[in-house]
């Protein structure tokens, strides 16, 4: 948990993102500053702590798989920015 | 008075008594929406020809009947833009209503106009709207908080009987105190999010913005409750949140964190708060001193949970089946790439790279992992605090409203805005923040708020304890003077 590994330029790949190198320079120093005030959660001793995500403890809501109506396809395709055919228009991804 | 500065209570007694119609609201608001809100920048959009005819057929004996209500850009209503404030979803049209929106039709509210806010409800101050901060109605030159920047600038601008926003870690109550409104920021799992668009899923609610504490009550009474279609909803009944409104605080403990009292805190705002504290006790509440001692570890965890949590959520705007795509695209990474380049402005971006950070390959265990774990000591601080006591009293905010472009080069002065509100979307317990005074600041009132925190699922006491304030004195009947505002930047174009 150490501010000196971070990789803008790789981190941005992972979320595919381009950026500008001055971009890159921005972030690594606003980012790094952030990163060492969240340094602060390693003085705590957390070894037997359960962590939350809910703070009341439901699990498994399951309902009954029935058929609903959902949204008809031209709905679902009004908002894309291309489409044709009843089909989202994508970028090529087999050469 | 101008319609437009009624409460929601004062609206439904109008509208029963058949004194004034839905429709002359909507247009009272119309009309001062084109007056002032050039300046203020509250909206992004308005529909007055929709909000005219959805008056028409209101039915005022429901129990929100003919009253309009402004909805934060991040809330799903079909038919009306909902773009989160963000270019990579401009144009984007809603095929569907959020939960909370059946919810208020089928109660004969009118969901009226889009209100600005920071993007993605990433902020807290509308500077990271793509399309131009709010203004804060008390001050034009300073922010309205954020990211409900948008909403509670409208409810204090009189452009909006109420709102509704988003909170995640202070995005409602924040600029409720910034504005001088009422914000109240719902037990997780109270409100359901199906049809928010999500930023944080396990810290996002929605809950109402409104200029006193009876309104907020009466929004939640409608959005409140179980939703098959979001499963981290609660299945717990809802109650009369206004049934114990005029309860009073005698017999009730309040306490008073000593870490919401620290270096940093606004000696205005301080005072304010103080002496709202001595104000409960003589209206014979108990004031009790207590600690919440992980209160310092509150930002950081947010700064992991928060973002990690955007990162995956935001994965979803790829250019492919909403939204914006960039132009010139070579291939299939260049096309994810140059659209999100474009299409998210720096704090989300910038977000999306923390939150990337902390999820990456061998850092989860130590960031977000570790993140949640202390989250559980937060969480603990406040059950052993409500084992004594049935609220807690504490600033909202550090500061009363800061001047647009104070903070924007410098993100974690701009993350400390939240440092008191982020503790209660950890712990998923309930908080309202209300109107407890004025600072002032370069010859100009400021509003102030008190936050009070109530234990999960306790609406109903937060609101009593809030009412019994609020009723007993006047901070929340004064409104700031947006015409003079408005008038001074007209000159200055």
């Amino acid at each position: 948990m150490s501010a000196t590994k971070f990789d803008v330029r790789y981190i941005a790949e992972l979320a595919r993102i381009k950026l500008e190198p001055a971009e890159i320079a921005t972030f690594e120093s606003q980012l790094g500053h952030v990163l060492e005030h969240v340094e602060k959660l390693n003085q705590l001793d957390v070894s037997e702590v359960e962590p939350t995500a809910h703070s009341f403890p439901i699990y498994n809501i399951f309902r009954e798989d029935q058929i609903r109506p959902s949204l008809e396809r031209e709905a679902a395709l009004a908002n894309a920015p291309r489409q044709a055919q009843g089909l989202f228009i994508v970028t090529k991804v087999v050469e | 008075m101008a319609l437009s500065s009624l409460t929601v209570h004062e609206a439904l007694d109008l509208l029963r008594r058949k004194e004034i119609s839905p429709k002359e609201i909507v247009e009272a608001l119309v009309k001062r929406i084109q007056e002032i809100d050039g300046a203020v920048h509250g909206y992004l959009s308005f529909d007055p020809e929709r909000a005219l005819k959805d008056a028409e057929h209101a039915d005022v004996s429901l129990p929100l009947g003919g009253i309009p209500i402004a909805i934060k850009d991040v809330v799903s209503v079909q038919g009306h833009p909902c773009g989160c404030a963000s270019k990579i979803l401009q144009g984007y049209i809603a095929p569907f209503d959020a939960t909370v929106i059946k919810k208020l039709r089928a109660a004969g509210a009118i969901p009226f106009g889009r209100t600005n806010m920071d993007e993605f409800a990433m902020g807290s101050s509308t500077e990271n709207s793509a399309f131009g901060p709010s203004r804060n109605p008390w001050d034009a030159d300073r922010t309205p908080g954020g990211s409900s920047g948008g909403s509670a600038a409208v409810v204090a601008a009189d452009e909006a009987l109420a709102a509704l926003g988003s909170d995640t870690g202070g995005s409602i109550r924040q600029p409720a105190a910034l504005c001088g409104c009422v914000g109240v920021k719902p037990t997780y799992g109270r409100v359901s999010r199906y049809g928010l668009v999500a930023f944080a899923s396990s810290l996002d609610q929605i809950g109402p913005l409104t200029k006193n504490v009876r309104d907020a009550a009466l929004i939640m009474n409608v959005i409140s409750g179980a939703d098959p279609c979001d499963s981290t909803t609660l299945d717990e009944p809802v109650p009369d949140y206004t049934a114990d409104l005029d309860k009073g605080v005698k017999n009730l403990t309040l306490g008073l964190p000593k870490e919401y009292f620290i270096k940093g805190l606004d000696p205005q705002v301080e005072e304010a708060v103080r002496a709202a504290v001595a104000w409960y006790e003589k209206l014979g509440a108990k004031i009790v001193d207590i600690s919440l001692p992980h209160t310092e570890y509150a930002l950081s965890t947010y700064y992991i949970i928060a973002p990690a949590e955007a990162s995956a959520n935001l994965a979803r705007f790829d250019g492919v089946r909403y939204g914006f795509r960039a132009d010139g695209i070579t291939g299939l990474s260049d096309h994810y790439g140059k659209t999100r380049e474009e299409g998210f402005g720096q704090e989300v971006k910038r977000r999306i790279i923390l939150g990337t950070y902390a999820l990456s390959s061998g850092y989860y265990d130590a960031f977000y992992l570790r993140a949640q774990k202390v989250r559980t000591l937060i969480r603990r601080d406040f059950d052993d605090a409500f084992a004594t006591v049935d609220a807690i009293l504490c600033p909202t905010s550090p500061t009363p409203a800061f001047k647009l472009g104070e903070r924007t080069g410098d993100p974690l002065q701009m993350y400390l805005a939240d440092i008191f509100t982020l503790a209660a979307n950890m712990a998923g317990i309930c908080g309202i923040s209300i109107p407890c005074g004025f600072a002032e600041v370069d010859g100009k009132k400021l509003p102030v708020g008190l936050q009070i925190l109530g234990k999960a699922l306790n609406e109903a006491t937060m609101f009593r304890v809030a009412n019994a304030y609020e009723q007993s004195t006047d901070w929340h009947r004064a409104k700031p003077l947006f015409g003079a505002e408005s008038e001074r930047l007209k000159g200055e174009k």
